[in-house]
């Protein structure tokens, strides 16, 4: 990103311009021209040796996103977005490795350790070339053959396309189809890669599955795709992202996640997300427009949400499920921290329709610095949906007086046998708490780091135990420096 | 010898009305200090002042604590360098757990003096410890910080994190209020058991009752903001028999 950059080009300027982390990147051979039309979808598809059927979705939903507006309701500001700015395939990039951590930008691998991320990680994250160390390399292989005895399948999206082309086409965009907005029809057009996760029957996969550990996972770019099917009575656990900063030349980034669970299945789907906010001032910082749903289709079905949020200068994002099976279960637990002139829309939507389904929704906000942080959720209750019960605790936590928290909830209960709870708190940090802190030694930015995670700490618990403790250092982090 | 707290002329405000108006008071090691006086006389804001709540300005005055400006330290370093305040109101902190808050509190100030910070075994072992002094029980200690305390607890919880932090100068901000007297016992026996003739301890309190049982070698009257009076521990029980208006009294008069 360039300095000299002004409001209109911040777009312009995080595509085109140089990545100031000191990444060589190797544009000008596999990008092809900025702009969108048929043409680039289907050289996309041929690239990618897909199938007609493939190209054909994709064409669809193109043609049905040129029909469509962004959308404007959301409590964000969001900048006009030339989406004939960007260039839409850019082949899996050759990063110039970096010899060593000693190149790596001092800031970056400062909140590194402040996070406590171990040093292949830091390597892996930063670009350093990890070829080197050898256990990583045979920690994957071993995670993969241990999966492929229990039939799991674990690999990306493309792959997923070649190696089992019918399983992707049953599930494709059968729980968001390309119509359902425009970021998802835009994403449907030109999706780029993402993970492919199939649990069979009665399958309890044993580990948690994390993008980390799929081989080819780096440079899945910013239209990134993940379909997710646990068969009648499996169980996963699926673990999206990481702690450590993550910057992107990309700014715009549109992705969607499918869920499928059928009969008695579970899916637990946690996400951190610490995309790069832009800096203190709001400038860049990467747009994160995302589709999230799953589809509990089976009667007993059980999905779980976790989400932490404290990354990316704009969040659109609502994590939902479907509850179409009786006695079906959606969870959503969410921690969004907003500093500086970050702004986040988030929350979910919970739809029952199957009868005696349940869900519960735990939402904590926490706005500091000049940010504006809304909860938006929908709990909608179907007429034949009888005996359904939900939840919902909202609550919002601000840390200065020039941010914002905001709480929109939609309840929609067409039936007079199901019970919806709505309960909401706003509260600021208390300067008492902060001073019983001190007096016992805890420095203020510590104090408030400890208050924000015991406010959070009903969601942290959720996460996997690993992702939690990384988590209560990430929100610490991502604090710093907001109180004066 | 010098004094471990030397007050020199204070006087603090807060949104500007000024509450200390030029306190005097010099505490040893080794002795016990109790500070006395009606409602609004600026028991609290003298002891809130010395623990450097930022919600007091102090307008001028000095305050030399073990040789250092105690003035110029943050509230943080006041406590590293072994300030304790018992606070009259304790405070909730929803979703902290007291073994992560105390954790964070011993490591900070062993990384003030250079130490490593305790490992977990290390650190639970001391907490069993100190617990017992207070007859604090496990439960509480999971529990978050003061949430859904009693009255009594959140006092029990106060002598308990002084017993983990070994101050050096002890401040105890009405800590009998609120308790009824099998708790002041359990408080109290705290307290003693922590006293040592290195240590030094300013009990606040607006009764002789806890002083039954905290001895104190000095006895202070506040009053609008001074020390009007100071004595042994028999001007205590004075207080106790005549009240405070004989000492308004001798103060309105001296003024006169």
């Amino acid at each position: 990103m360039q300095t000299d950059m002004d409001d209109k080009n911040i777009l312009d300027a995080a595509t085109e311009g140089e990545y100031k982390y000191g990444f060589v990147t190797d544009i000008d051979t596999h990008v092809i021209p900025k702009g969108l039309d048929e043409d680039v979808i289907r050289y996309i598809s041929s690239i990618k040796g897909e199938p007609e059927w493939l190209l054909d979705f994709r064409l669809k939903a193109y043609r049905h996103w040129l029909t469509m507006k962004m959308p404007d309701w959301a409590h964000l500001d969001i900048p006009p977005i030339d989406f004939n700015a960007i260039s839409y395939y850019a082949a899996p990039k050759k990063k110039e490795g970096l010899k060593s951590m000693d190149d790596v930008d001092p800031e970056l691998r400062k909140t590194f350790d402040k996070l406590g991320i171990s040093l292949e990680e830091q390597m892996r994250l930063s670009g350093v070339a990890v070829d080197a160390v050898m256990d990583s390399v045979s920690v994957k292989t071993t995670y993969k053959e241990r999966l492929a005895e229990l039939g799991v399948i674990f690999c990306s999206i493309s792959e997923a396309v070649r190696d089992y082309p019918d399983l992707v086409k049953k599930y494709l965009g059968t729980v968001v189809p390309y119509t359902d907005n425009f970021y998802a029809a835009l994403n449907s057009a030109v999706f780029s890669d993402g993970s492919f996760v199939y649990i069979p029957k009665g399958v309890r996969c044993p580990m948690e599955l994390s993008t980390y550990f799929r081989i080819n996972a780096a440079d899945t770019g910013q239209f990134e795709r993940t379909l997710i099917v646990a068969d009648d009575d499996a169980y996963v656990s699926y673990l999206e992202g990481c702690t450590a900063p993550m910057r992107d030349e990309n700014q715009l980034h549109a992705a969607i996640v499918e869920i499928v669970v059928e009969d008695r299945a579970m899916v637990k789907y946690s996400t951190v997300q610490n995309w790069y906010p832009g800096d203190k001032d709001g400038k860049g910082g990467i747009y994160n427009f995302v589709t999230k749903r799953g589809l509990c289709r089976g009667d007993f079905s059980k999905l779980s949400w976790t989400q932490v949020e404290t990354g990316s200068a704009i969040t659109w994002k609502y994590p939902s499920c479907v509850l179409a099976g009786d006695n079906s279960v959606g969870e959503f637990y969410s921690v969004a921290l907003t500093n500086n002139y970050q702004q986040a829309d988030t929350g979910t939507k919970m739809i029952h329709i199957g009868k005696n389904s349940r869900s519960t929704i735990v939402s904590k906000g926490i706005s500091a610095g000049h940010s504006q942080n809304s909860y938006r959720g929908l709990v909608r209750v179907a007429k034949q949906a009888a005996n359904c019960r939900n939840y919902t605790q909202c609550d919002s936590l601000l840390l200065s007086d020039t941010s914002g928290a905001h709480t929109f909830p939609y309840i929609d209960v067409r039936n007079d046998s199901s019970v919806v709870e709505h309960e909401a708190t706003t509260s600021k940090i208390n300067e008492d708490q902060i001073f019983y802190c001190n007096q016992r030694g805890i420095p203020t930015e510590d104090a408030i780091g400890l208050i924000v995670n015991g406010y959070a700490k009903e969601v942290l618990t959720k996460l996997p135990m690993e992702f939690a403790v990384e988590a209560q250092k990430l929100l610490q982090v991502s604090l710093e420096g907001s109180i004066g | 010898m010098t004094a471990m707290l030397e007050i020199k002329d204070l006087h603090a405000q807060i949104e500007g009305k000024e509450i200390l108006k030029g306190i005097d008071l010099t505490v040893n090691e080794g002795e016990v200090h109790a500070i006395m006086g009606p409602n609004g006389s600026g028991k609290s804001t003298l002891a809130s002042v010395l623990a450097g709540n930022p919600a007091f300005a102090v307008t001028g005055g000095s305050v030399t604590f073990n040789g250092k400006d105690l003035l110029a330290m943050s509230p943080e370093d006041r406590s590293h360098e072994g300030l304790f305040l018992s606070f009259q109101y304790p405070v909730e902190i929803p979703g902290v757990s007291m073994v992560n808050f105390m954790r964070a509190a011993v490591n900070e100030k062993r990384k003030y003096y250079h130490q490593e910070p305790l490992s977990a075994s290390e650190f639970l072992k001391l907490m069993r410890e100190k617990r017992a002094i207070v007859e604090l029980d496990n439960k509480l200690a999971s529990r978050s910080v003061n949430e859904g305390f009693s009255g009594g607890e959140k006092k029990r919880n106060e002598i308990f994190q002084m017993a983990m932090l070994q101050p050096k100068l002890s401040i105890l901000d009405e800590t009998d209020s609120g308790l009824d007297i099998d708790a002041l016992r359990t408080v109290a026996g705290g307290v003693n058991k922590l006293k040592t003739d290195k240590n030094a301890t300013i009990v606040i309190t607006h009764y002789q009752r806890l002083l039954d049982y905290i001895k104190p070698d000095f006895v202070h009257v506040l009053y609008k903001g001074r020390i009007v009076k100071t004595g042994g521990p028999e001007l205590a029980l004075v207080l106790e028999d005549k009240g405070y208006d004989w000492i308004k009294q001798e103060f309105e008069d001296s003024k006169g």
